[in-house]
């Protein structure tokens, strides 16, 4: 059930996050959503694209580090609390979360990104409380 | 059992009394030469109050001054010529990154002398007449690509004079022409493995069967990791251009020291500080008298290479003293607070916690204190989506470098190919206390 993100290695430097973009452009991908986690020596892009195998090749074939790691993909209702009730369903069954971050579609409907160990005991769980989740061929055809 | 394979057998198995015998009979010709030839050892001589008479045989060396980089420099370009100009042939020069360059000189004579070095260095690689051996040394006044392309042509194999670089170019000519030798530096080596790799060629995919590598400073880790990725043998090959060039020394099939050519090279190991010969097997400074070469003769030349000498019984058959391979060059040696630190110690560490051996030391000095980076290579397999990962990957390589060093370094993980690498040699250590001074 979980979508596949594609993590991509690159140094702390200007210009970095364009190189990934423009090969992404050039190979005709879109990027769903995208996150960024920085240190002081290295970042490590988080994206959600819409052919990730296309993806995986165009960037490698540019001699980047790249990595595709099973994430869990859920609507996000559009109402107060919408966030925090996933965040509850979460830590109530007591795994942990890495990391998460939102994006929006262009029929304005708003989708969670999240990084779990245990990605199939958080989507049972949020499916027992009737949380959409995404599929791959979603993100395909957002 | 196979049988023993050498370019002149009967040199290279010689009985020790016998290399002693000519090496006895060529110091006293050679030290007469230079006392008539060359100004400069005369006026060191005669300083010392050291006349040719009194060198009766190789027993006598200690008699004689010591000569270092810095008389070379001295006697630039033509103070340590014992030839006139019109009877060489041909000059190397080192790259004269830490001062003026040395020039070597060599007449036809000293020429056929180093290609005869470096071809018992390729036939004890399991070199023959039947090898496709592709030089991939810089060629031009370094004389790792002249060497051993000399070396090739007197084994008879057929010679590749690639010279270094162009990547792309190395690998199609090691794949068409089915090259079954390499000789070029290990750190080239590691990167056209890396390469060869990344264009889907597996070490039973390679027709390489042995490497002769030298020129800078490798380890043991880097030599399996070498062996590993090429299918290959990898011999260590080590020389001087003051000396002529690679050959001076090399591997047999035992992999356990170099060979020293002591019909041609008389070596010995002094206390750097004390300039006194140390017993063998002891680490010491390692110092070439060079007994028969023409044009520009040593003796006694400080390498300021440290390692030991052994005369076990070496299963090869050679005869000739073995050298370790050299456990720093005082030059390499960095002292950060206070601490000695090699870059082949922080090599030994990353190949140990399996990275790459692509890395930077850089050092500095800020607020009177020196700051120690190492810049590291992550591969592909080692990336994790996950910063922490990545963080506790760098902590453990810290926590691994202050146990072999002594000293804590900042480690810092980037992706491939953003370490400085260059084609030949590889610039290792960046030290901008240097620019402050
Ligand atoms: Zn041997």
């Amino acid at each position: 059930m979980s979508i596949r993100q594609l993590s991509v290695f690159v140094q702390n430097e200007a210009g970095k996050l364009q190189e990934i973009t423009d090969c992404l452009y050039a190979s005709n991908i879109d990027i769903r959503a995208l996150s960024v986690a920085e240190t002081q020596d290295f970042g490590i892009f988080r994206l959600i694209v819409d052919d990730i195998d296309k993806a995986v090749s165009a960037l490698q074939e540019e001699g980047h580090i790249v990595k595709i790691t099973d994430v869990i993909g859920c609507k996000l209702e559009d109402r107060p609390g919408g966030l925090a009730r996933i965040v509850k369903v979460i830590s109530a069954i007591g795994v942990n979360m890495e990391y998460m971050y939102a994006f929006l579609t262009k029929s304005d409907s708003a989708y969670l990104v999240i990084r779990v160990e245990d990605n199939d005991a958080v989507e049972a769980a949020l499916r027992a409380r009737d949380i959409p989740l995404l599929e791959e061929s979603d993100v395909t055809a957002l | 059992m196979e049988e023993k394979r050498y370019y002149q057998k009967e040199i290279e198995t010689m009985p020790l009394e016998e290399i002693r015998r000519v090496q006895s009979e060529k110091i006293v010709k050679q030290v007469r030469n230079v006392y008539d030839n060359v100004k400069y050892y005369r006026d060191l001589m005669d300083e010392k109050g050291v006349k040719p008479e009194d060198i009766k045989g190789i027993e006598d060396i200690h008699k004689l001054p010591f000569v270092s980089k810095s008389d070379l420099r001295e006697a630039y370009p033509f103070g340590m010529l014992a030839r006139p100009l019109s009877e060489c042939v041909r000059i190397h020069s080192t790259s004269g990154t830490t001062g003026k360059r040395v020039v070597a000189y060599y007449t036809q004579h000293d020429i056929d002398l180093w290609d005869e070095c470096c071809a018992r260095a390729i036939v004890a690689a399991g070199g023959s007449k039947d090898d496709v051996c592709q030089i991939s040394y810089g060629f031009g006044l370094f004389t790792g690509g002249a060497g051993l392309n000399g070396g090739s042509h007197k084994v008879g194999c057929l010679t590749l004079p690639m010279s270094s670089g162009n990547t792309d170019r190395q690998m199609q000519f090691i794949m068409d022409m089915g090259a079954t030798i390499l000789c070029c530096t290990p750190s080239y080596a590691a990167y056209l493995g890396e390469s060869l790799a990344e264009n889907g060629y597996g070490p039973e995919d390679i027709p390489l069967k042995a490497g002769i590598f030298g020129a800078e400073p490798w380890t043991e880790e880097m030599r399996q990791s070498i062996q590993n990725t090429l299918g290959i043998k990898a011999y260590d090959i080590y020389g001087l251009t003051e000396l002529s060039g690679p050959g001076v020394s090399y591997e047999c099939e035992e992999q356990r020291g170099m060979h020293i050519n002591e019909d041609h090279f008389y070596a010995e190991i002094i206390n750097p500080d004390t300039g006194e010969p140390l017993p063998e097997g002891e680490i010491g400074e390692l110092v070439f008298t060079s007994l028969d070469k023409e044009a520009f003769p040593l003796l006694r030349y400080r390498t300021r290479d440290l390692c030991r000498l052994t005369r076990e019984k070496c299963s090869c058959g050679r005869t000739h003293v073995r050298m370790s391979k050299p456990l720093g060059r005082s030059d390499d040696m960095m002292i950060i607070r206070g601490v000695n630190v090699f870059p082949s110690q922080i090599e030994a560490v990353l190949l140990n916690e399996g990275y790459t051996p692509n890395y930077q030391i850089i050092v500095d000095r800020v607020n009177n204190t020196d700051t120690f980076d190492i810049n590291v290579e992550l591969t592909p397999d080692q990336f994790s989506d996950r910063v922490k990962d990545i963080a506790d990957m760098e902590k453990k390589l810290v926590g691994a470098m202050r146990s072999m060093l002594g000293i804590g370094p900042k480690v810092h993980l980037l992706p491939p190919k953003s370490v400085v690498r260059s084609e030949g040699k590889a610039v290792r250590v960046i030290d901008k206390r240097k620019l402050h001074d």
